[in-house]
């Protein structure tokens, strides 16, 4: 039995260390969470930027409180393309035109950052590094290419950001935008662990109770 | 257990609640059902660790029910695309996500139970082959574990369809394509199975009707069954012992003790630890690192973009890994229909354990060496199988080229089976030590 548990055991570790070796290079994302004035700044730069051309109809404007911003704020600067704070954050252009303009549909971005996570690193790091990896390519229609995203459909539409500030404080914007993508694709993360606390602190009295309970009734079987 | 035994009915002591009592009792088994499965079904005092998990198992059944019901109430089976271009059954998943009132929780409970029932049904499973608890006379309770199993590996797998993800469409692409491998009736088979030529709305809304009411209908009952069984032989133990064997002169087991209140109690610290980890994983690890929940399944369904690779979930890596090891045609049939044989065979063969076990003792305890080094090399193959089957068949072992997947799967495959095909030969000239007349305790 002893050897069968040390191999066991042995075998549950031994993918982590094969996992390991793989994949290719990603950047870490900074870590957004929490920090409200990043992640509102994250929101311009998508309703800005992104919104136009993709959606995120997952989540509705009047979410956005969650993160500090006040109903009329979000109203007066931030919902070009809806009426009213109850509707989802919807594209703009018809998903139809869409194709017919970029040759794919734009994909819906409510999710991005958690279904691009990989071997490599989160979704985050790869959106992060994607936005950050644009190059001139004479060869694409649109004049661009990517070095994550080989051969993408989209432009690299954040140039004149880049080009107005330095590598450094761009880097800082992608990574307040990319902190609100990760917000959005799970408004709800942080409250889930404060809530798995409550959980464990109430777990934890049950089997205190439960366990000497069990010593008490046990105490007679011989 | 003891269906020749009459109970006595339930006699008040003259207050309201004793009076229903025994106007119930009356007119329906509740004391001798209380009786015959808890507070007088006699289970043997020396369960260990490995005991925890039929309970725990049940407990996973009632969570996925429960849970299920709810996810019910808001999620719809339709493939047509919204407004927004995103198909309305993976908009209705977000839409638990993140409208429904704690409906983040109800799916993560979800999601998480899935695999947490197969982790749980798998450690069951082998403590069933540890202690030889599938040996006569309990070979219909193993029976129905083995029916258990494969509802759950159906009712696993239509679920997964129903989020209308990346993973969801082309996992169930490969798999029903596995249908068309049969020969003269595959492809008709495959198409009736789907309702359509592809995966497409007809298949979800099948897969939806057959998971939330066909299959746990078949799984309740045979679990009903499953324990009826039990309950009337009784369970096996770490010894592999009989216990009713030796009894007072009431006609209990010495070495017995009655389920309610021992088991109960014992019972509910192990759901205790259990639902720390269980929670721990909804809390703070909801995607079990892209094992409970695939990354690309948070894409929505493209039938116009097939991922790069696809693999199923970790619970069915074993088998698909033996699916994938048959690259040979053999009888002038595809290789593919041997793999099909392959997985199938995979689950099918545990149901024959009773039979192929020759050993004079049940548990592992006093079993030969020739059991213990085959069940580790068993152990082991059954988990690099499982390795294997998330991973591409181009996957080479530490990226050496004289590791290659497919050839170590199936070296694997091949001891799988042999491990059980060869039993009946090895388990018999295993030198094994002697029973104990009693149980081992403490």
């Amino acid at each position: 039995m002893r050897t069968l548990k040390f191999l066991l055991a042995a075998l549950i570790l031994a993918p982590s260390v094969v996992l390991a070796a793989e994949g290719a290079h990603l950047d870490r994302a900074p870590d957004r969470s929490g920090n409200n004035a990043a992640l509102q700044n994250g929101a311009k730069l998508f309703v800005n930027y992104c919104l136009s051309c993709h959606g995120a109809s997952a989540i509705r404007y009047n979410r956005l409180t969650e993160i500090g911003l006040k109903p009329e704020q979000i109203e007066q600067n931030l919902m070009f393309a809806a009426e009213k704070i109850g509707d989802p954050m919807a594209v703009a252009i018809h998903p139809a035109e869409a194709k017919k303009w970029f040759g794919v549909t734009p994909p819906d971005l409510s999710l991005v950052t958690r279904a691009r996570a990989s071997e490599s690193g989160s979704g985050a790091d790869w959106v992060y590094t994607y936005l950050r990896s644009f190059y001139r390519d004479a060869e694409r229609q649109t004049g661009w290419n990517n070095h994550v995203f080989a051969n993408v459909g989209m432009p690299h539409i954040l140039f004149n950001l880049q080009e107005s500030l330095s590598a450094a404080e761009y880097d800082e914007q992608v990574g307040d935008l990319v902190g609100f993508l990760t917000w959005l694709a799970e408004p709800e993360a942080e409250f889930r662990k404060r809530l798995g606390v409550g959980i464990f602190l109430f777990l934890i009295a049950l089997f205190v109770v439960s366990y000497a309970l069990k010593k008490e009734y046990w105490k007679d079987v011989h | 257990m003891m269906a020749n035994v009459v109970y006595e009915k339930y006699k008040s002591d003259g207050s309201f609640l004793g009076n229903l009592l025994e106007w119930v009792d009356a007119r329906f088994p509740a004391t001798s059902l209380w009786r015959a499965h808890l507070s007088e079904y006699y289970a043997p005092k020396n369960f260990n660790f490995w005991y925890y998990f039929g309970s725990l198992a049940l407990l996973v059944l009632v969570i996925q029910i429960v849970t299920g019901i709810f996810l019910a109430m808001n999620y719809k089976p339709d493939a047509s695309l919204n407004a927004y271009g995103v198909p309305v059954a993976f908009a209705s998943v977000s839409y638990i996500m993140n409208d429904v009132s704690f409906g983040w929780l109800i799916r993560y409970m979800h999601s998480t139970g899935a695999s947490a029932f197969f982790i749980v049904v798998y450690m069951h499973m082998f403590r069933g082959m540890l202690y030889g608890s599938y040996r006569k006379p309990r070979e219909l309770i193993w029976i129905f574990g083995i029916m258990i199993f494969l509802c759950l590996m159906a009712e696993a797998f239509m679920g997964y369809l129903l989020p209308w993800g990346q993973m969801s469409y082309w996992g169930a692409q490969v798999i029903v394509n596995l249908f068309s491998a049969i020969p003269l009736i595959g492809d008709p088979l495959s198409v009736w199975v789907r309702g359509d030529f592809v995966i497409g709305d007809s298949t979800l809304n099948r897969f939806f009707a057959l998971h939330i009411v066909a299959v746990p209908m078949v799984l309740i009952g045979l679990v009903v069954a499953h324990l009826l069984a039990l309950h009337e032989i009784g369970s096996n133990n770490p010894d592999g012992v009989e216990i009713k064997k030796l009894k007072d002169g009431k006609g209990v087991p010495l070495d017995g003790i009655p389920f309610h209140p021992y088991y109960t109690v014992k019972d509910i610290v192990g759901v205790a630890v259990f639902l720390m980890i269980f929670f721990g994983v909804v809390c703070f690890a909801p995607e079990g690192g892209g094992f409970f929940l695939e990354y690309n399944n948070f894409f929505q369904a493209d039938s116009m973009k097939t991922p790069p690779h696809i693999a199923p979930v970790w619970y069915f890596t074993p088998f698909y890994s033996m699916l994938r090891a048959m690259v040979w045609d053999f009888f002038w049939l595809d290789a593919k229909f041997w793999g099909v044989v392959a997985m199938g065979g995979g689950v099918v063969i545990l149901g024959l354990l009773p039979w192929l076990d020759r050993a004079p003792v049940k548990s592992i305890r006093y079993r030969g060496s020739i059991f213990k080094t085959l069940l580790v090399i068993f152990v082991i193959s059954f988990l690099i199988l499982g390795f294997l089957g998330t991973k591409g068949p181009e996957y080479t072992f530490f990226g050496v080229s004289w590791l290659p997947g497919t050839v170590i799967a199936q070296i694997f495959t091949v001891y799988y089976f042999l491990f059980f095909l060869t039993m009946p030969w090895w388990s018999r000239i295993d030198a094994c030590k002697p029973e104990p007349e009693r149980l081992t305790w403490k």
